[in-house]
C-alpha cells in the first residue's frame, strides 16, 4: 500500500524528518511513535498527500479518496450540525446510500441523539468521535489516524479499541501514538521517529 | 456534472453557515452603508457626482474586502480546509462554492447599496450596475483565492487588501468608466475580460496555494 | 559596462525639442524595458515551479522579481526626473508608463509582504509562484486599465506615432538597453549565488552539528 525510501521533509531550512524507509502491505498496521515535536504528524500528512515530501520516494497505493485521515484537528465546520457535516462529506466522497451509512456510524459512536446539534456545542470527546465517523464514513483502504486515543473518555476509547480490531486485517492502517502498547496486539509494523 | 453538484453542496454550505452564524453579511451592509454616509461629510458640498460615483466605487472595494477577509474563516476553525482538500472532488470545486458565496454575499450587499447610493447622490443607470456586478465578480474571483493564500500566512486579514488592491485597480477603471463615461460598453468589455482572465487564472492555480 | 552608458549618454546626438533633458530617455526606457523582463523571467520561473516542482525555481523567481522591483522603482525615479524635466512637474497621472509601474510597484511590494509573512516551504513557494504569474497578467491588463482611463480624464485618440529616432539616437539607445540588461543579468547572477550559497552553507552546518 505504502512504499517509501528516503523520505525527507523539510520547511526551507528546517528539517522536519529524513531518511525514512517504508514498506506497508495492504493489510499491515504501522504504529508511528515518537516524541512531541518529532514528525509524526507532518509525516502523516505527507503519506496523506496534504503535504508533499522534500525529497526521497514516496508510493501510496489509494486514490484520495480512498484514504480516511483522522487529524489532530476534527476537520468538521463549526456551525453545523453532526449530521449536515456527514452529508457534505458523503457528497464529496460521492458515498453510496449516503443516509443510512451516516445514521449507522452516529450510531455506532453514540452521536445519534446529538446529531442535529452545532458542532460548535460538542465537547472534546464529542467531537473526536464526529472526527472518527468523519474518517470512516467512505469505508476508506488506507486509515492515516494521528493519535485518535486523545481527548476520548474510557468508554469512547475501548468503542474505538473494538473498531480498529474489526477493521485491522483487510485494510492498511498508519497510526501515530504516545501509548503503543495499547495497540500492540494490532501492530504488524513500528516506526520510531527521533 | 458531479463537478457542478460538488459547488453547489459547497456554496449552499456557506449559505446555510452565514445564514446560521450571520457573521458576515450584516456587518457587510452596515460598513457600505456607513462608508456612504461618511463620503457625504467627506465630499465638498458643491462637488460634481462624477466625483460620487468615485467614492461608491472606494467603498464597493473595501466592503468586498471585508467579505473576503471572512471567507475562509469557516474553515480555519477545526482545520476543515485540510478536510475538504482529502476529499475526492476536484479542488478547484472549494474555490469555486466559495468565490459564489461570496459573491452572493457582496451582491446582497449591493442590493442595499447601489438604491441608498442614489438616493444619497446620484442616480444609476443599467451599464452602472452592470458594471458594479461585473467588478463584484473580478473581485470576488481574485480575492477568494487570494484570501486562501493570506489566511495560511502569519498577517492574515492585514495581509489581503494589499494583495488585492493593487489587482482591483483595473475593476475599479472599469467601473467608473462604466458609470460615467458615455460608451459604457467598452468598460463593460473590459470587465468582462479581466474576469475571463483572472477567472481561468485563480481556477486553475487554486489547487497549489492549498497544498503543502 | 558601466562605461558604456556614460559613453552613450555623452556621445549621445543632440535632440532639437527638447534638448538635455532628453538624453534621460536612453537610461529611463532601457531600464523600464529590463524591469519588464526581469518580472517576466521571474513568472516564467514560477510557472516552470508549478509545472515541475523544481524547487531552485522559486529562488530565481524570488530574485528575478527583485530584480524587476529594484529596475522599477528605478524606472520611476528616472521617470519623474524626466517629467520634471520635460513638463515641470514630478508626476504626472497622463503618463501611462508611470502609472503602470506605480501600480506594478504596489503589486510587487504586496508580493513580497506575502513571502515574508508565509512560513519557509513549498506553500510560500507555491503561492508567491501564483501571485507572480497573476503580476505578468496584471501588466497587459492595467496598461489597458489605464488607457481606458486616460479616455475618461481627457478623451483624445490615441495615436502612437512611432519613436522617430536617426540612426546615431538608435545606436545609443541599443548600446544602453544591451548595458542595462547585462547590468541586470549580472546582478540578477550575483544575489542568486549568494543565496543559494547561503542556503548551502545552512544546510552544511546543519549535517555538521
Amino acid at each position: 500500500m505504502i512504499r517509501a525510501r528516503a523520505l525527507e521533509k523539510r520547511y526551507g531550512r528546517k528539517r522536519v524528518f529524513a531518511g525514512i524507509d517504508l514498506d506497508l502491505p495492504a493489510d499491515g498496521f504501522l504504529v508511528v511513535t515518537g516524541a512531541n515535536g518529532s514528525g509524526k504528524t507532518t509525516l502523516l500528512r505527507v503519506l496523506t498527500g496534504l503535504a508533499s515530501a522534500t525529497r526521497g520516494e514516496l508510493r501510496v497505493e489509494a486514490d484520495r479518496g480512498r484514504i480516511g485521515h483522522l487529524a489532530h484537528e476534527p476537520l468538521v465546520y463549526r456551525e453545523l450540525s453532526a449530521l449536515e457535516n456527514l452529508d457534505l462529506f458523503g457528497r464529496l466522497y460521492r458515498v453510496p446510500e449516503r443516509r443510512e451509512r451516516i445514521g449507522m456510524l452516529l450510531e455506532r459512536f453514540g452521536l445519534w441523539e446529538a446529531r442535529n446539534e452545532r458542532v460548535a456545542a460538542y465537547s472534546r470527546g464529542m467531537l473526536q468521535r464526529l472526527a472518527l465517523c468523519r474518517t470512516l464514513l467512505h469505508d476508506p483502504d488506507l486509515l492515516v489516524l494521528d493519535e485518535p486515543f486523545s481527548a476520548l473518555d474510557e468508554e469512547g476509547a475501548a468503542l474505538l479499541d473494538r473498531e480498529l480490531a474489526e477493521l485491522a486485517g483487510n485494510r492498511a492502517f498508519v497510526v501515530s501514538t504516545h501509548d503503543p502498547a495499547r495497540l500492540a496486539p494490532l501492530s504488524t509494523a513500528r516506526l520510531a521517529l527521533t | 456534472m458531479t463537478y457542478l453538484t460538488d459547488v453547489s453542496a459547497l456554496a449552499r454550505k456557506d449559505l446555510k453557515i452565514e445564514l446560521r452564524a450571520r457573521d458576515t453579511l450584516p456587518a457587510m451592509l452596515l460598513f457600505v452603508l456607513s462608508t456612504l454616509v461618511v463620503f457625504h461629510f467627506a465630499l465638498p458640498a458643491e462637488s460634481a457626482s462624477d466625483a460620487a460615483y468615485g467614492l461608491l466605487w472606494v467603498a464597493i472595494v473595501f466592503t468586498a474586502l471585508l467579505g473576503l477577509s471572512r471567507a475562509w474563516v469557516p474553515e480555519h476553525e477545526h482545520g476543515v480546509l485540510d478536510g475538504l482538500i482529502l476529499a475526492p472532488c476536484d479542488r478547484s470545486a472549494i474555490w469555486l462554492g466559495k468565490t459564489l458565496a461570496t459573491l452572493a454575499f457582496l451582491l446582497a450587499a449591493q442590493v442595499v447599496a447601489l438604491p441608498a447610493f442614489a438616493l444619497f447622490f446620484a442616480s444609476l443607470d443599467v451599464t452602472a450596475v452592470a458594471g458594479v456586478v461585473l467588478a463584484d465578480v473580478g473581485i470576488c474571483v481574485v480575492g477568494s483565492l487570494l484570501a486562501a493564500m493570506a489566511a495560511a500566512s502569519r498577517a492574515r486579514e492585514l495581509l489581503l487588501p494589499l494583495l488585492v488592491l493593487p489587482l482591483s485597480i483595473p475593476l475599479i477603471v472599469g467601473g467608473v468608466g462604466a458609470a460615467i463615461s458615455p460608451d459604457g460598453e467598452r468598460y463593460l468589455l473590459f470587465l468582462a475580460l479581466y474576469d475571463a482572465v483572472f477567472a481561468v487564472l485563480s481556477w486553475a492555480s487554486f489547487e497549489y496555494v492549498v497544498t503543502e | 559596462m558601466g562605461v558604456a552608458i556614460f559613453l552613450a549618454l555623452l556621445v549621445a546626438p543632440e535632440d532639437s525639442d527638447q534638448g538635455i533633458s532628453q538624453r534621460i530617455f536612453y537610461i529611463h526606457v532601457p531600464i523600464a524595458l529590463t524591469a519588464y523582463f526581469c518580472f517576466g523571467l521571474g513568472a516564467w520561473k514560477a510557472l516552470r515551479l508549478l509545472v515541475r516542482g523544481e524547487e531552485r525555481h522559486d529562488l530565481e523567481s524570488y530574485v528575478a522579481i527583485h530584480q524587476g522591483t529594484i529596475f522599477g522603482v528605478l524606472t520611476l525615479v528616472t521617470g519623474s526626473i524626466w517629467a520634471k524635466a520635460s513638463w515641470g512637474h514630478w508626476w504626472l497621472w497622463s503618463e501611462d508608463q508611470l502609472v503602470l509601474f506605480l501600480v506594478l510597484f504596489l503589486f510587487y511590494c504586496a508580493y513580497f509582504m506575502l513571502r515574508f509573512s508565509l512560513e519557509e516551504g513549498p506553500r510560500r513557494a507555491r503561492s508567491s509562484a501564483v501571485y507572480a504569474l497573476f503580476g505578468v497578467v496584471l501588466i497587459p491588463v492595467s496598461f489597458l486599465a489605464i488607457r481606458l482611463a486616460e479616455g475618461l480624464i481627457h478623451p483624445t485618440v490615441f495615436t502612437r506615432d512611432g519613436p522617430q529616432m536617426s540612426a546615431s539616437m538608435f545606436a545609443t539607445f541599443c548600446v544602453a538597453w544591451a548595458a542595462v540588461t547585462l547590468l541586470a543579468y549580472v546582478l540578477y547572477r550575483v544575489e542568486l549565488v549568494g543565496k543559494r550559497l547561503d542556503a548551502d552553507l545552512h544546510e552544511l552546518r546543519e549535517i555538521l552539528r
